[in-house]
């Protein structure tokens, strides 16, 4: 799904710009096409510019400047209630005067939709979310996890082609946002709906999405499949947004083809991948997840690079051991060792050798 | 286990069974109800020592004097005090027959009205009977100048003629001291509230002159076939002398000093206002009056207490719905702006709270006076012509405008406090549901902010129900409230007791619609802060 062309994108955002102030652009030149029926998960640090984003595709907010696409047409002068976007609020928004068919119907009646086609919605949509004998509650008598199902149902019952959902989950604890992932997953795969989600939560973009797109500083820093995202992030940033990172400061001496030789600021010298890096003498901040480091030398080829490292923590996780190193003068690398029979629980102190094939440590921009 | 159970004598098993099957115990043995019930108590207890101190303000500074006033509205003691034996007599006096009362009625009238007069409360009997007939109160005070001048002193004379010991102030006290007073009965209650008279004056009764009203009770008595016989030599000379007598007639003497008192109608009002509690001002306060045939409507032309509620109620549904159309953008407005600018506009909404009532409404004069500014600008723009200046002061629309912008703040804060709650995503949900920016405002926003809508109608009404000083300085002869008129009859006319009345009809009112909003609305919807 990742290689999509504009031809068949139902969602579109062309160089988009957003400025509240006239002064600060909150989005910085946004490009974005998601095709039909695609799960899309914004992610990124507070204040990156994710609600700006859905709040112009919704129709709430107007793009200072770029073309947002609906379905090949441009909306950027349709007014929100004729975009036909189901959204899901952060806070649900679940309007307190009504009770929850009320709420679910209230979309349809301003569609004009006869008396028992509505009835008939309804109940489908409340059996959807497993709320069926809920109807006559008000929102205020529901718990968070009802109110939430109920935000769902009401944002799909008037069956729209795209949904928005700002943290929908954020007021969830975590057994209940684990389960709810999973049921926004499914009603949104069995329903073909296409999606654009929004959250804080890399652990949540990572298990529900197709694609996820890591904001930062009103920009796009990647837009890829979960897998993709964690194991080669196009840049510092997003190696460091998505999940645990090691990351060193060095300059490049030397590179072939992808490959490359950094050395470090005490002069060591490690392999690395060159992702974003082109010539010798660039500085680069390179990455390595902790469970890619390698402790046994017989393992990485003969001519790898070794570093020395002193332990300064061990600890002990159940199914992984985690332990944090001093290397280069600095005592926050971490690695991960699977708590295996032959694994050796390593001491406080203790001095050992440490390397990583090329391909897992990534030459990133400085 | 089977065989411990089995152990046990049939009570102990049954004790058992009942702690199953009983009340729930708490942790030490007590029934968890009673416990609970202890330890809310001590909560409600110490509620109450937190608000004792206003409570015992509120006492006394609100409940106490509100009640007293309110008791006013249905008190009238005055008659029943100050002509005690008048009263007692005129009960059983016809006053449909339209004939004058007896002359037992006159006799204690006398004695009643010789002592109101020494106690100076005969003017204010008069003031009082004065609400309810005009020209009472100058016949009462004329009355009282005259009455210890009246030809009674032939009485007198008579009898120290018969025998000079009646002049000795010792030989009535002994005399009524026995059974002569049994005899005698008014003379008797006359004696002993010329006693207490003096005991009042600091005088000893029996160093005074026997007051001529004395002999005339005692002439009246005995003339009237009093059973002295035997009694005392004294009394049987009286007894036997009295129809030869030469008489003086009470009637005549009244009627000497103001020929009034020949008015039926004077002594029906009296007759009708002796009773201690009397409907009689809450009948005013109807445009009622009470006649002997009952409560009757006033003639048309002294109806003005239905048309003052009327117009009272009318005036501040009408401000309050003026203040709800004005307040509703403005608290919209200001609930939607950044925190910084809404407290920068709200201090103007608020400004007019600093500059004194009586400087706004005299503002008001000024603005809409017939020489008035909006008067000389209409008139210098054509609109209107020179002659033909708009009269917008001094009536019900002067009340109004002035009225809608002193009450616009009461308005204006409760609605900001409750919209301001309402968050925006409310609007932003109905409308990506499809829904037009009128439709999610009608159906979405507006129900949500109803409560504050209802606790500024409330706030509002009620103020305005009760207003004065506006209405007072702009409400000309058609735009004054019921508390205008209340007002008046507290300060002015002092008729406090149809004040009272006026007060305690209003505040029935008000309970009334409060209680119509409550099973209309919903009281608990309504949001005050
Ligand atoms: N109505 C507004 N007026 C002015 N600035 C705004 C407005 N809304 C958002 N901003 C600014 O725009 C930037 C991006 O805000 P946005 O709400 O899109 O962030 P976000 O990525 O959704 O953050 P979060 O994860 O905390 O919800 C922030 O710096 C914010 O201060
Ligand atoms: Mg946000």
């Amino acid at each position: 799904m990742a290689d999509v062309t504009n031809g068949d994108a139902f969602v579109e955002f062309e160089r988009v710009q957003k400025s509240y102030d006239g002064e600060n652009l909150v989005v910085k030149d946004l490009n974005l096409s998601l095709p039909k029926g695609e799960f899309l998960t914004m992610l990124g640090p507070s204040g990156s510019g994710k609600t700006t984003c859905l709040m112009m595709l919704a129709g709430f907010e107007t793009a200072t400047h770029g073309e947002i696409k609906l379905d090949g047409k441009p909306i950027n002068n349709i007014p929100p209630h004729k975009r036909g976007i189901g959204m899901v609020f952060q806070n649900y928004a679940l309007f307190p005067h009504m009770t929850v068919a009320e709420n679910l119907s209230f979309p349809l009646e301003v569609r004009r939709m006869s008396k028992s086609d509505r009835e008939a919605k309804v109940k489908r949509a409340l059996d959807m979310v497993q709320m069926g004998d809920f109807g006559g509650r008000r929102p205020a008598q529901l718990s968070g996890g009802q109110q939430q199902r109920i935000a769902l149902a009401r944002a799909l019952v008037f069956e729209p082609e795209l949904v928005l959902m700002d943290e929908p989950l954020g007021a969830l604890d975590k057994q209940l946002r684990e389960h709810m992932q999973f049921e926004i997953t499914s009603i949104a795969h069995n329903l073909g709906i296409t999606t654009v989600y929004v959250t804080h939560d890399q652990t949540e973009a990572l298990t529900m999405s197709d694609r996820v797109a890591v904001f930062d500083d009103g920009r796009i820093q990647q837009l890829a499949p979960p897998d993709e995202l964690y194991e080669s992030p196009q840049n510092s940033f997003v190696a460091q947004f998505i999940g645990e990172n090691n990351t060193l400061e060095g300059t490049i001496k030397e590179i072939k083809g992808d490959h490359c030789v950094v050395q470090l600021a005490d002069g060591s010298l490690i392999d690395a991948k060159p992702v974003n890096v082109t010539q010798p003498g660039e500085k680069t901040l390179v990455s390595i997840r902790p469970e890619r480091v390698e402790m046994n030398k017989e393992r990485l080829s003969p001519d790898a690079h070794t570093l020395k490292a002193e332990v300064v923590e061990f600890i002990y996780m159940g199914d992984i051991f985690r332990t944090r190193l001093r290397v280069a003068g600095k005592d926050d690398f971490v690695i991960k060792t699977r708590n295996a029979p032959d694994q050796r629980r390593l001491q406080k102190g203790e001095q050992i050798e440490i390397g990583w094939l090329a391909e897992d440590c990534r030459a990133l921009d400085a | 286990m089977t065989d411990s159970t089995a152990g046990m004598t049939p009570e102990e098993a049954r004790r058992a069974d009942e702690a199953h099957t009983g009340p729930m115990l708490a942790a030490d043995g007590t029934p968890l109800k009673k416990s609970l019930a202890r330890a809310l108590r001590r909560q409600k207890l110490r509620a109450l020592g937190l608000i004792a101190p206003l409570l015992v303000f509120v006492l006394i500074t609100f409940v106490v004097p509100i009640g007293d006033m309110l008791l006013r509205s249905i008190k009238n003691d005055i008659v029943a005090d100050t002509l005690p034996a008048t009263v007692e007599t005129l009960a059983d006096w016809d006053a449909d027959a339209s004939e004058l009362p007896g002359d037992d009625v006159w006799m204690a009238f006398y004695v009643d009205m010789w002592f109101a007069a020494e106690r100076k409360e005969h003017t204010r009997l008069g003031s009082r009977l004065n609400y309810e007939q005009t020209g009472v109160s100058s016949l009462f005070r004329k009355t009282g100048r005259r009455v210890d001048r009246f030809d009674t002193d032939v009485y007198t004379d008579q009898l120290v003629d018969l025998d000079p010991s009646w002049e000795d102030p010792a030989s009535w006290a002994a005399m009524l001291d026995g059974p002569a007073a049994d005899a005698l009965p008014l003379t008797a209650e006359t004696w002993e509230r010329w006693k207490e008279f003096n005991v009042e004056e600091g005088d000893a009764v029996l160093e005074e002159d026997v007051p001529d009203f004395l002999f005339t009770t005692l002439y009246y008595e005995l003339n009237n076939g009093a059973e002295v016989d035997g009694m005392s030599d004294r009394l049987d000379a009286a007894k036997a002398a009295v129809g030869e007598f030469e008489t003086v007639s009470l009637q005549e003497q009244f009627a000497d000093a103001d020929e009034d008192w020949l008015d039926p109608e004077v002594w029906k009002t009296i007759q009708l206002y002796s009773p201690r509690v009397t409907s009689g001002y809450f009948a005013n306060s109807v445009d009622m009056q009470l006649t002997p045939e009952g409560i009757e409507p006033r003639p048309d032309n002294q109806q003005i207490y239905g048309i003052l509620f009327k117009r009272t109620l009318f005036m501040s549904l009408v401000i309050t719905g003026s203040c709800i159309m004005l307040a509703y953008p403005v608290a919209w407005l200001l609930s939607n702006l950044p925190m910084r600018t809404a407290n920068l506009l709200m201090i103007l909404v608020l400004l007019p709270f600093w500059t004194s009532l009586l400087v706004r409404t005299s503002a008001w004069k000024v603005m809409l006076q017939q020489q008035g500014v909006i008067n000389d600008v209409l008139v210098w723009l054509g609109l209107v012509a020179d002659d033909a200046r708009l009269t917008m002061i001094n009536n019900q629309f002067g009340t109004i405008v002035a009225m809608t912008h002193i009450l616009l703040p009461f308005m204006i804060l409760p609605m900001y406090s409750v919209m301001s709650t309402i968050p925006p995503s409310y609007l932003r949900a109905a409308k990506s549901l499809g829904a037009t920016n009128w439709t999610a405002f009608w159906r979405v926003y507006f129900p949500q902010s109803v409560p504050g809508i209802g606790a500024g109608s409330i706030l509002v009404f009620i103020l305005a129900i009760g207003y004065y000083i506006t209405p007072e300085i702009v409400g000309g002869n058609t735009g004054t409230f019921i508390s205008n008129r209340i007002a008046y009859h507290i300060s002015s006319s002092l008729n406090w007791g149809l004040a009272a009345a006026l007060g305690t009809i209003l505040l029935v009112v008000v309970l009334v619609l409060y209680w119509a909003y409550d099973k209309i609305v919903g009281i608990d919807n309504v949001k005050l802060g």
